[in-house]
């Protein structure tokens, strides 16, 4: 049962991490901002969302693993209204400098 | 499984290291906002991983503050940036 727990593990923290260097490689090439923005705020939620998942089989306690879904919660809800309102301000910016 | 972890931590660290590098250089201030955000998605994250890795659960809490800072700094900075378009709004109206 621990070898399926560790296999799942290193599965699913690879794949986040993969996205991670996705988001990454994301802002790194595109050339406007605001798909920059999109590309930081979206590659990096859905990577942490799988490191998340991918810990729980590591997690020891029902409130250790609760823990680290609620961080997960709270980035995406935080990342989404905050690339938003950024969004916004870099729009407001372009369209009367 | 625990190295596993920290090499994982340390690998995320460096890619977040490397989005920063090129954040903090452009001129555009929203650009600069979102080093914030990506400190909060992925610093949280290397610091799950850290925790998960020696066991202490407290470090998920601090992982916790980052995400909510990361949110309140771009309300503060959105916030911030949106004042001066409810005056050209008034000045439009005016002309």
């Amino acid at each position: 049962m621990n070898g399926l727990a560790d296999i799942v593990t290193v599965v699913l923290v690879t794949v986040g991490a993969l996205l991670f260097l996705a988001g990454t490689l994301g802002l790194l090439r595109f050339p406007d901002t605001l798909s920059r923005l999109h590309a930081i705020s979206k590659a990096d939620n859905v990577g942490l969302g799988l490191i998340v998942v991918g810990l729980l089989p590591q997690a020891t306690s029902l409130t250790g693993g609760l823990k680290p879904v609620c961080v997960w919660l709270l980035a995406q809800l935080s990342a989404a209204t905050a690339s938003q309102l950024l969004a916004r301000t870099i729009y407001d910016d372009q369209v009367e400098p | 499984m625990a190295d596993f972890l920290v090499a994982a931590a340390l690998f995320i660290l460096a890619v977040t290291a490397i989005a920063l590098f090129r954040i903090l250089h452009s001129r555009i201030a929203a650009e600069r906002m979102m080093a914030v955000q990506l400190l909060g998605t992925g610093g949280g994250a290397a610091l799950l991983l850290l925790g998960a890795a020696s066991g202490s659960s407290a470090i998920a809490d601090v992982a916790l503050l980052l995400a909510l800072f990361a949110a309140f700094s771009c309300v503060a900075f959105a916030l911030g940036a949106a004042v001066p378009t409810v005056r050209r709004d008034s000045q439009k109206e005016r002309s």
